[in-house]
């Protein structure tokens, strides 16, 4: 009973000033704007941050000098350069390395250079060989066989107060240099 | 009471719009001839709802992180009640949706159903087509056993291929420049948000799309599109002919999908999910990464193509693919639908068909790769138990010949079969070939002494293809 009968009354719905009104659309666009840029930045940051990380390289120790058998390749586990705190087993990583000398050690990155697949060190047949798509390497980590395009990477290694230490690298993709 | 009940419904109703909104997608009409060959899309939506469903259970449990993922896994799949269930659901919805999705695509290819005006119809559906295979990679490196992490190390190095951003796209994938406890949080994030989203929102168009043009007829020879007439054609045909898809469309939709579930649940019943591998640890050497088994056309490739091909083969085959797929409509997106004028859409079909299988079983018989299990000869095929030919075969397994070279059955497949290679070099040639190598054979002049080499070389004279000298027990 309290409603009034007749039509409503005509009102313009947009009597703003067409100046106004394209203030109001580009304020409302601007601002949009700067708030998806708020939201977004942080996180871009955030996820992008490893690919400008500087690369870091540290020396872990893999075992004492006397703990190798001059001319025997084995494989040695040591942590990766920059672990995180949950990481744990997939913080390691692994080297075939090989007592050359007196105190000369050659280390051989474990991830083939076609793929990155696990090399595996055949002792007998004095060949590195990879399950994944057959890449053979000779025992000096040049390509013998299969798919890979360049020898098998190379950590440094040095050693120091009797322990050999192995300078860790990036995941040796073939496009890293190490 | 039931005037209650219909009160309560019409104060639902008129807030929600079901009978405004809804409903007349439901009822909507379709062509009368949708039928059986239209089942596949709804089935890999369903599908996708069976991977959600048992995905977000599965989520309750799992541990994102590289020292628990693990175990994580072995207490879902061990110990959580239908936590082994809800594992074979995730892992044979995961191969259901992949195999759903490429027939959906292949049928629609055949039916030419991308044409005017669904060409966005397709392109949507193409991008949900990748977004399910990064699903099925993605989830297989979330298992985070050996296999998972060596196929990050596979995965992140053909990334790192692409020129200019390649080690940048690998170091965005890994979350760092080794595979480590960053890089299964991103895996989880891109296979539990990203993807999903992606999905999601692809799905919600691809519905859309589906509406606004509603569902394509199948194909008549004599009806070729003509973006001119094709809407008011299809409007009239619709409306002298079609039928509501609720209730006379659907049921079919239904019936195939609650088959596909049933496959779903019962194999993951009677086979259980897939075994665990050892566990994660980038310093084991002893993995054989394989992805899974829709992807092993792609594993084969990588091995058989030429190394001067391979990079372009890394980057071509998913980026080129992606592009083709996407723009086929807008090349031809009018013309002929069916098959029987169209011999190249079904040449390419069975091309890619035939190629897939025979990809696939030679993906699953790596016979490219060493076979590092291969025992000893047993003295059945060498044929004596002592001598030269003997101590020969025993080298012929120290120095790996035979992780390559199958003899008498035994052995690798990677290189040719030696069974009678007595009669087909001599022993020089052999000599030379031992001590040079040859084309994928490491020559082995520097790692074998002339004494065991003319043992070996003995040995493989021997091999002659016929009877083995004598057998045990005679």
């Amino acid at each position: 009973m309290n409603q009034t009968a007749g039509p409503p009354k005509e009102r313009p719905c947009c009597g703003e000033a067409p100046d106004r009104r394209a203030f109001h659309t580009r304020l409302t666009l601007a601002l949009s704007g700067v708030i998806g840029a708020l939201m977004v930045t942080p996180g871009l940051g955030f996820v992008l941050a490893p690919l400008f990380r500087s690369r870091v390289q540290k020396w872990r120790s893999v075992g004492k000098l006397e703990d190798f058998k001059p001319g025997a390749t084995v494989l040695v586990e040591f942590e990766d350069p920059s672990p995180e705190p949950w990481a744990g087993t997939t913080a390691k990583t692994g080297a075939w390395l090989r007592r050359a000398g007196e105190s000369e050690f050659i280390a051989f990155s474990i991830n083939c250079r076609h793929l990155g697949c696990p090399v595996r060190w055949v002792e007998t047949a004095s060949l590195f060989m990879c399950p994944c798509h057959g890449g053979v390497y000779y025992s000096n980590g040049d390509v013998a066989g299969g798919p890979p395009p360049e020898p098998l990477a190379r950590y440094q290694v040095r050693v120091r107060d009797g322990v050999v230490e192995i300078l860790t690298a990036a995941v040796p993709l073939t496009t890293t240099p190490i | 009471m039931k005037q209650r009940r219909q009160q309560a419904w019409d104060w639902i109703d008129s807030r929600i719009g079901y009978t405004e909104c809804f409903l007349p997608l439901l009822t909507h009409i379709v062509p009368r001839d949708a039928r059986w060959w239209y089942v596949f899309g709804s089935a890999t939506l369903t599908a996708f709802l069976v991977q959600v469903a048992s995905g977000v259970c599965l989520a309750m449990a799992y541990v994102p992180a590289g020292d628990q993922a693990y175990e994580s896994l072995k207490f879902i799949t061990e110990q959580a009640p239908f936590g082994s269930l809800l594992r074979g659901m995730h892992a044979y919805g995961a191969s259901a949706m992949v195999m759903l999705v490429v027939i959906h695509l292949a049928q629609v290819y055949l039916h030419a159903a991308y044409k005017y005006p669904r060409e966005l119809n397709w392109m949507t559906g193409v991008v949900l087509f990748f977004a399910v295979l990064g699903m099925a990679f993605t989830g297989q490196l979330l298992r985070w056993d050996a296999n998972g992490v060596w196929s990050v190390f596979v995965a992140t190095e053909m990334a790192a291929r692409a020129p200019l951003v390649g080690p940048l796209i690998s170091d965005f994938l890994m979350g760092g420049e080794t595979v480590g406890g960053s890089t299964l949080t991103r895996f989880f994030v891109y296979h539990v948000f990203v993807l999903p989203g992606v999905i999601f929102a692809g799905v919600g168009l691809h519905l859309f799309l589906l509406f606004r043009h509603g569902v394509s007829e199948m194909p008549d020879a004599e009806q070729p599109v003509d973006p001119a007439t094709y809407k008011s054609e299809y409007k009239a045909r619709l409306a002298a002919t079609g039928v509501p898809f609720w209730p006379d469309a659907i049921w079919r939709d239904v019936v195939f999908s609650a088959a596909v579930v049933a496959t779903i649940v019962g194999c993951a019943a009677v086979f259980g999910p897939p075994a665990l591998d050892a566990p994660p640890d980038p310093a084991s050497i002893n993995a054989n990464p394989m992805p899974d088994w829709y992807f092993w056309w792609y594993f084969a490739v990588l091995s058989l193509v030429p190394p001067s091909f391979e990079l372009w083969f890394i980057l071509g085959v998913p980026v080129v693919g992606f592009l083709v797929l996407f723009c086929l409509p807008l090349f031809c997106g009018k013309g002929h639908r069916a098959p029987s004028k169209r011999p190249w859409a079904i040449g390419i079909v069975v091309a890619s068909l035939a190629g897939f299988v025979v990809l696939t079983i030679y993906g699953y018989r790596e016979p490219w790769s060493p076979d590092f299990g291969v025992p000893l000869l047993p003295e059945s095929v060498v044929g004596v138990d002592g001598g030269p030919v003997a101590q020969g075969a025993v080298i012929a397994h120290e120095k790996g010949c035979l992780f390559c070279h199958a003899v008498g059955g035994l052995g690798g497949h990677r290189g040719p079969d030696l069974s009678d290679i007595g009669r087909q070099l001599s022993r020089d040639e052999l000599i030379i070939r031992i001590n040079n190598g040859g084309y994928n054979m490491p020559a082995f002049a520097g790692s074998i002494d002339s004494e065991r080499l003319s043992l070996l070389v003995a040995f493989l004279q021997s091999r002659d293809g016929g009877t083995p000298a004598h057998s045990p027990g005679e």
